[in-house]
């Protein structure tokens, strides 16, 4: 708590993702003056990229059309999309803090008329779909998306094809010239809600991640299941586009493992549940393996479990999974644990495996004298005056719970507790 | 709105698709409005600066934006206190119907009566107010453990009075009779000292929290802004909202056979081994002696994920487990410990716990099915299936230490009432599953269905505290959220900051009771008779009291049943010999409208004979306006909702489940009439759904086309 009375009683979350967006929101519905910055060109960050949340396997659309509403409501509300925090100086109550936005090539003038997309040519990676599909330098990734405007690639196009785009659009919203924009916010207070990053699949080599195509991850699994992703909704083998008859999740890939992440990501049980949903939901004679050390569906969320237990397609056997290989007579993949050699699953040969990573904290990338401490595996710790650390940026937890830590966290962050 | 000025945009291939001249003449024609203009990009700075032009001008109290959807450019649409209505001239008709159509124009036409018809019938809102001076925002806190201690101080500290009520005569709670706490803080691998001492101190020194010890609430009369509460102990006060933090019981493990608890006083539960460890040493209760080695069985969710008992996690056990093997070590070094477990459960960070519990050894983890424990003198054996190498176990032991879940202090409000609310939907919360309060628990955790009282803590759902230490900061922001919002009138989620709210014309008022007992939220009470007594300030404005009202009666400044009808009423009816049937579709604006938004911008094309009125929820939906339609020559009705039933994505709980309870009655009523009930259809379409939107429309435009047009038209 202050000694002093503080200079701004504003706030600044940092981050769009769901726990920012809920910490704003909550923050500015409480009658604060609110900056959400977010790093990439929308705000939704993973879980615009999910298909569905656990445990009502709705879309996660319906919330965020509800959020994006009650922004778009609220005066106090100010959002800084395709922007990072570079500086924060000063201290709890009186924060002055240096955010630059990129090039804005596509300006506020866009409206998503659609016209410039035959003039662009360049195609590139998709950053919505994890870059599993390609896409048009110039675009938006759904039609849920906030802003709902287009966004170009920055670097993607040359001076001519920024030319091309400009002509095609009527509404002079292509700015060629745009230039990065530096402002400074002063603040009283700071939310971190960075979130987090899938852990690198590639460090699991005996897991074939990246040698062997049809092994994916979690997050992976998510963008082909969703409508909007890469294969329009279908969970297919990656190897030949052919739909999956039987699929493995191999959970805590690189999780509770001190040669890799040595804590739990606390939602990758209940994710694999919701994907064995999925799995089944595309076809129902589909088969589905899970490969567990515990089942972690605490709470309530354990209905979920047992709405699966008794399955009779979907097995699920304790055991930590050694290796992933191809049978090369067969094209298809073994999972090597103490079931697939000895018990139940022997022999058992799958189409896809999923495997079902971690979380890897974001951390706070900002230059300041006042960073938050962070634990052993980089999750930020509270206890920094003014600074609050809210959802994955402070420990693994699911979209529900980051939910309630950022309403608090709102009220942590006005009163500056 | 008398005053309106009409805007039509071309741009975004509206002027490709739509003879805008035809949609302006019937503003113009039929409507006579005083100003109506078309430009190529009324969102730019040079259309919006011409509106505000005419604005000023010409006086115009309300303008009708003839161009994307409501949900684009919202910032570019906002012209100060002046009225905006959106007609969604883009998504919902150009991106999706062809081009140069006769049929295309004629929706425009439609859309654009639809949206003046809309602009006229509103009227300016005032927001509700109390009378002056009897708005009270402070805030009752119920429970004062570790949550509710929380809470408090952290309503306090906002500025909040108030009020904490404890039935107990000391703070504290289930925290202050523990040992040890679980790590909370890194490495996650230590036993904390139990903190709720400093806690309780804080809130003792604080001036602005006045203490209730020793009370229960006898009565809570009221609503959100003026509650009067009343205790066991006689004493009275107001409040403004509340926050329920009453916690959770342990569940009764006698009722579990299989952990032989009441058979040997060396078989207890966890909170047993806690308060002994608390009084200083443990030892086997049987003899008061000190075992070596100590032979300590912990069996893992005793009662806990059985549906014969709590079918839930509740969600702390295991650590507790690992807390208490921890120092069961600390006093017996050499001591024997298992723990029996189903799955053990130490996620996020505490990964770290139970690995330094497994680095110091002599604890052995075994997953089980626990079968039987006996006692034979002071010793015991436990009996569990050894599920990973599918063999019997049995383990001697000295004392056997069950880990039993929590049970809401909510469990049975009808026999135990909490808060004892004086609404007539019950005396509490409303349970959602287990006895836990709660709605909407993965967006919105907050999202209760009696405005301004929050649930915090164990009482909500199993946690551990650190979790609901968090979760009562979250429920004291909600209280003084929803006190600064409705002291200004103001609705709250979800929808937030709106003014408008429900004006009952009582006169004609025939007592049904439908709408006090379908208001999901409990807003209106009923008198003897009973007629609806409302309580604005309980009111999430959702319009199911406007929907449910047989004699429409309820109706919003900018949102009634005599604005959707006059909506419906102004749609043109072609002749049955023209072969154009017209087909109402009313669509929920929450989910429904967007998918429609997203079918248009994925080029999806549909019928151009149906018409799309967007409600705030399929509950709003009078059964009038189906009348209305029917009558007024429409050949078929279709609603669009939100899925309902257990996972329900409803914003207002159950709007859509009631309209399809409406609409079975109306279906009867077609039957009597002779008219073919398939002519009102009710569907479910998720936001993600919007490629089922034109199999939906089209399927049932060829049932339309099956059973023949409505037989009363142009009667």
């Amino acid at each position: 708590v202050c000694a002093a009375k503080p200079e701004h009683d504003s706030v600044l979350v940092i981050g769009g993702g769901i726990s920012g967006m809920t910490a704003a929101i909550e923050a500015a519905e409480a009658g604060r003056e609110v900056y959400l910055v977010e790093k990439e060109p929308y705000l939704g960050g993973r879980v615009a990229r999910l298909h569905q949340y656990f445990p009502k396997n709705c879309p996660p659309s319906c919330g965020l059309e509800i959020n994006y509403q009650r922004i778009k409501k609220n005066p106090r509300l100010h959002v800084l999309t395709d922007t990072a925090v570079r500086k924060i100086e000063g201290a709890a109550g009186n924060f002055a803090v240096t955010v630059r936005t990129a090039p804005q090539v596509i300006t506020e003038k866009c409206t998503a008329c659609g016209d410039c997309l035959p003039a662009c040519t360049a195609e590139v990676p998709s950053a919505f779909n994890l870059g599993m599909s390609t896409t048009k330098a110039v675009g938006i990734p759904t039609g849920m998306a906030f802003p709902f405007r287009y966004h170009l690639e920055a670097g993607a196009l040359d001076a001519a094809g920024l030319a091309a785009i400009a002509a095609a659009c009527k509404y002079g919203a292509v700015d060629t010239a745009a230039a990065e924009k530096v402002a400074t916010l002063a603040v009283g207070a700071i939310v971190v809600a960075t979130g987090w990053t899938p852990y690198d699949a590639g460090k699991l080599a005996s897991l074939g991640h990246g040698s062997v195509p049809d092994v994916v991850t979690n997050v992976q699994l998510e963008r082909m299941a969703s409508a909007n992703g890469p294969t329009g909704g279908k969970i297919v083998r990656r190897s030949n586009g052919e739909p999956v008859k039987s699929v493995a999740f191999v959970q805590c890939a690189g999780s509770r493992d001190k040669n890799h992440l040595s804590y739990c990501s606390a939602v990758c049980c209940m994710a694999s549940f919701k994907q064995a949903r999925y799995v089944l939901a595309q076809d129902e004679a589909a088969e589905v393996a899970i490969f567990y050390i515990d089942r972690r569906t605490q709470g309530r969320l354990e209905d979920y479990l047992q709405g699966l237990e008794g399955n009779p397609k979907v097995k699920m056997v304790k055991g930590k999974v050694a290796d992933v290989l191809v049978n090369p007579a067969t094209g298809r993949l073994q999972v090597n644990s103490e079931a697939t050699l000895l018990g139940e699953l022997k022999g058992k040969e799958f189409d896809l495996v999923v495997l079902a990573t971690g979380m890897v904290p974001n951390g706070l990338d900002a230059e300041t004298a006042t960073s938050p401490a962070t634990d052993e595996w980089g999750f930020l710790v509270p206890g920094t005056p003014g600074i609050y650390p809210v959802g994955c940026a402070k420990r693994p937890v699911d979209v529900s719970t980051a939910n309630q830590d950022a309403t608090g966290t709102a009220l942590r962050a006005m009163t500056l507790a | 709105m008398d005053k309106i000025g009409v805007y039509l945009c071309s741009g975004c291939g509206i002027g490709d698709v739509v003879d805008l001249a035809k949609a302006a003449k019937v503003a113009t024609g039929e409507y006579k409005v005083p100003v109506c203009k078309t430009h190529a990009a009324l969102c730019g700075d040079e259309g919006t600066a011409m509106i505000r032009a005419d604005i000023q001008a010409a006086g115009l109290d309300a303008v009708v934006v003839a161009a994307c959807s409501a949900r684009a450019m919202s910032d570019a649409f906002q012209f100060g206190g002046t009225h905006v209505e959106r007609a969604n001239f883009r998504e919902h008709l150009a991106w999706c119907h062809a081009a140069g159509d006769e049929d295309t124009d004629m929706l425009a036409e439609d859309y654009m009566r639809m949206a003046v018809v809309r602009a006229q019938k509103t009227e300016p809102l005032t927001p509700f107010a109390l009378p002056e001076g009897t708005f009270c925002k402070d805030v009752l806190v119920v429970g004062g453990g570790l949550v509710g201690l929380t809470a408090a101080l952290a309503a306090a500290k906002a500025g909040s009075a108030v009020r904490l009520v404890e039935k107990e005569a000391a703070l504290g709670g289930w925290m202050a009779a523990q040992y040890k706490e679980i790590p909370e803080a890194p490495p996650y691998k230590d036993l904390e000292d139990v903190k709720i001492g400093a806690l309780i101190e804080r809130v003792t020194a604080e001036k602005n929290i006045t203490l209730h010890l020793g009370n229960t609430i006898a009565k809570t009369d009221g609503a959100p802004g003026y509650y009067t509460v009343t205790l066991s102990g006689g004493e009275t006060f107001t409040t403004g909202a509340i926050v329920l933090a009453t916690g959770a019981t342990a569940y009764d493990v006698a009722k579990v056979a299989a952990t032989g608890y009441g058979t040997s006083l060396n078989i207890i539960t966890r909170d047993q081994l806690e308060a002994m460890a608390k009084a200083g040493a443990i030892v086997q209760p049987s003899t008061g002696k000190k075992p070596e080695p100590m032979r300590v069985v912990f069996v893992q969710c005793a009662g806990s994920r059985d549906k014969d008992h709590l079918a839930y996690c509740s969600a702390e056990c295991c650590r507790i487990t690992l807390k208490q093997a921890r120092y069961v070590k600390e006093q017996y070094p050499a001591a024997e410990i298992y723990v029996l477990y189903k799955d053990l459960r130490a996620f996020g960070q505490h990964e770290n716990f139970y690995t330094a519990v497994l680095d110091d050894g002599g604890v052995t983890f075994t997953k089980a099915d626990v079968k039987s424990v006996t006692a034979d003198g002071d010793t015991l054996t436990v009996v569990a299936d050894d599920v990973l190498v599918g063999d019997e176990l049995t383990i001697e032991a000295d004392l056997v230490v069950l880990a039993n879940g929590m049970v809401p202090s909510t469990v049975d409000t009808k026999a135990n009432p909490v808060l004892n609310l004086g609404y007539r939907l019950g005396t509490d919360l409303p349970d959602t599953r287990y006895g836990f309060p709660d709605s909407e628990f993965i967006c919105f955790p907050y999202e209760t269905r009696r405005t301004a009282i929050y649930a915090a803590g164990a009482v909500r759902q199993p946690m551990d505290p650190l979790m609901a230490a968090d979760d009562a900061y979250g429920a004291a922001l909600k209280a003084i959220q929803a006190m600064d919002l409705i002291s200004q009138g103001m609705a709250v989620h979800p929808r937030a900051l709106d003014l408008s709210y429900p004006d009952f014309g009582l006169m004609r008022c025939t007592q049904c009771k439908r709408c006090t007992e379908e208001c999901p939220f409990g807003a209106l009470d009923e008198d003897v008779k009973g007629t609806p007594m409302p309580n604005p300030t309980r009111c999430r404005r959702c319009g199911i009291c406007m929907g449910a009202c047989p004699e429409r009666i309820v109706s919003f400044k900018n949102y009634n049943v005599n604005m959707v009808s006059a909506m419906i009423k102004a749609i043109e009816i072609p002749e049955e010999d023209e072969e154009k049937p017209r087909v109402l579709c009313l669509i929920c604006e929450n989910d429904a409208y967007p998918a429609l938004d997203l079918a248009g911008m994925n080029k999806m094309t549909y019928s151009a004979f149906v018409r799309f009125v967007p409600v705030r929820c399929l509950g709003s939906v009078n059964v009038i306006w189906i009348n209305d339609s029917l009558a007024s020559g429409f050949d078929g009705i279709l609603l669009i909702g939100c899925k309902h039933g257990d996972d329900y994505q409803c914003h207002f709980v159950k709007g859509s489940e009631l309209a399809g309870k409406r609409m079975e009655n109306v279906s009867e009523k077609l039957k009597q009439l002779a008219l073919e009930p398939e002519r009102v259809q009710i569907h479910e379409v998720a936001l993600t759904d919007y490629a089922r939107i034109p199999e939906i429309i089209d399927g049932f435009m060829a049932t339309i086309d099956k059973i023949g047009m409505n037989p009363f038209k142009g009667m």
